[in-house]
């Protein structure tokens, strides 16, 4: 009863000599097919059925009440969106600017510190605190006291050879505070390979420094891309905060629109640009981190 | 009638059919060892009895109920049997009492006082009654083998299914897991082991069944299948152990 078909089998064939025998579905196996699409059908249904119901009941509750018109009025007037919608998205390009270059000098910069802590030797003692100063600084300071100092402050001392524009300093703060974040995620993710890793590395021959390039940082870095991107998903909405500064941003430029008249719309439309502009990234973060995590094979 | 019964099962991979139309009766109290090449389907086989696998066809029944019915709650069919992994799977972040008593307490429901009462025991039975409070990877690889049997053993499963449960292990830890389930055996623990340890499937087998091409390409008792193979395939595959 076991091995009835087997004897076709030639003796010694390889493994996969059952790919040949051919197959259909037997009624047991189509039925329970059937009863698993019927509960996928039905999960899906009670899904959509409840989302509409708690969505319908929100918006009538929400537009049926008293003060709705007011809101309305004032957060969500059509045609004040309209007419403030091309200078603030003139406003967003702006952010987006500041967003790429500071995402690039982060970037290496906050590596460059995450190395700098992990290198080893007495030679490298003052590298070392400078980059645990440096983390120790710049995660500590708000980032808006940053802003302050280096926007205001600096351009004030008037300086020979130093910029005075007020962009500049905005980027610079960006860069130093999010820096120190980024260090500490490439250093965690540096340390989280494994020692036999670098066992290994140096066991070819290669050195410190030629270890830390082609066999650490590349896994370190993969590692920890999801937690990374989710620092630069921060960074875009924080890349607004450089209004304080003067500079006419899309927040900026919401604020002069509102300014004429208090209707807070461009707000709404300074923040509905932002989420749509952090939207994909963060779906990015979500599809890498899925690549990632998945371990293959199974249901549990 | 058999405890665990196994009738046409396929379980495909994308192209590569692993199991087909493939065939098991065991029965309670029998040891029925799975050998066979890497890739033979001995851990899919023990993956699909534990539903981690969904099968592509074929029934599966475990004490008469049908577990392959998708209308079955797939946690309790598993939580009547053990399941042991080459890699032992022992929770790091948890002492070795702590592994063991965490199915006792939060899916049988039984008292903590009671679950850790279970758990002394079955730690005394192999052996590791003084490792209580470490953490796993303070053990070594035998003796966190041995938790992981023992986490399992202690929800008293109808069935054990131990998947290479002594690969990972150096010679000299063999014998202490290999030990354990012998005194398993003389107690009448239901198991089905797949294994590359020959010698242990002809010391603790009642049966060994020899995979190949999705199915048993031949059975027997272990001085029989073992020493005498019939056919030729099974002959090949046995002739690189040397010493049977």
């Amino acid at each position: 009863m076991t091995n009835s078909a087997s004897h076709d089998v030639p003796p010694g064939a390889h493994p996969s000599a059952g790919r040949a025998r051919p197959w259909s579905p037997s009624a047991l196996e189509l039925d329970r097919r059937a009863y698993r699409r019927s509960r996928t059908v039905r999960s899906a249904a009670i899904a959509s059925i409840s989302t509409i119901v708690v969505v319908g009941v929100l918006g009538v509750v929400v537009t049926t009440s008293s003060g709705w018109p007011r809101v309305q009025e004032t957060f969500f007037d059509w045609d004040k969106a309209v007419a403030s919608f091309p200078a603030v998205l003139n406003g967003l390009w702006l952010n987006i600017r500041v967003l790429l270059v500071c995402s690039v000098l982060i970037t290496a910069l906050g590596l460059t510190i995450a190395v700098m802590r992990t290198l080893r030797g007495p030679v490298f003692f003052p590298l070392r605190l400078f980059g645990a100063a440096f983390t120790d600084l710049f995660r500590g300071l708000p980032l808006l006291l940053v802003l302050l100092l280096l926007g205001f402050g600096v351009p004030a001392l008037a300086l020979d050879g130093v910029p005075q524009e007020a962009v500049f300093w905005g980027c610079a703060a960006l860069v130093l505070s999010y820096s120190a974040y980024v260090a500490e995620v490439f250093r965690a993710g540096i340390e989280s390979v494994h020692p036999s890793q670098r066992a290994a590395a140096r066991s070819l021959g290669l050195t410190h420094t030629q270890s830390l390039r082609f066999v650490i940082v590349p896994q370190a870095i993969r590692r920890v891309l999801p937690p990374l991107l989710n620092d630069f998903v921060s960074l875009q909405k924080d890349s607004g905060l450089i209004a304080v500064l003067g500079v006419v941003d899309a927040i900026r430029a919401a604020q002069i629109e509102t300014a004429r008249d208090f209707n807070f719309t461009p707000y709404v439309v300074a923040g509905v640009l932002f989420v749509c502009l952090t939207i994909p990234m963060a779906r990015f973060t979500d599809w890498v981190a899925r690549k990632q995590g998945f371990q293959g094979g199974g249901l549990v | 009638m058999s405890l665990l019964s196994i009738t046409g099962l396929r379980k495909t991979f994308g192209p590569n059919v692993v199991l087909d139309a493939f065939d098991l009766d065991v029965a309670a109290g029998e040891c029925v060892v799975l050998i066979g090449a890497s890739g033979s389907g001995k851990s899919t086989l023990l993956r699909c009895v534990n539903l981690l696998e969904t099968v592509d066809d074929g029934v599966i029944t475990l004490a008469g109920q049908d577990i392959t019915d998708p209308r079955v709650n797939p946690d309790q069919v598993r939580a009547r049997m053990g399941m042991v992994f080459q890699a032992y799977n022992l929770f790091p972040h948890l002492s070795v009492l702590d592994n063991i008593m965490l199915a006792p307490v939060r899916v049988h429901g039984r008292p903590r006082a009671e679950a850790k009462a279970a758990a002394l025991a079955i730690l005394e039975r192999v052996g590791l009654a003084d490792k209580t409070r470490v953490r796993p990877d303070e053990l070594s690889g035998g003796q966190q083998q041995r938790v992981a049997i023992a986490r399992a053993l202690v929800n008293s499963p109808e069935l054990m299914l131990l998947d290479e449960v002594t690969s990972a292990l150096d010679p000299e830890l063999v014998g202490e897991v290999l030990d354990l389930l012998v005194s398993l055996k003389s107690d009448g623990m239901t198991m089905v082991l797949a294994t590359h340890e020959m010698a242990f499937a002809k010391e603790v087998a009642d049966r060994v069944c020899f995979l190949h091409g999705g199915q048993i390409h031949e059975e027997g008792p272990p001085a029989t299948l073992l020493s005498a193979p019939t056919k030729e395939r099974t002959r090949a595959f046995l002739s690189r152990f040397v010493g049977l």
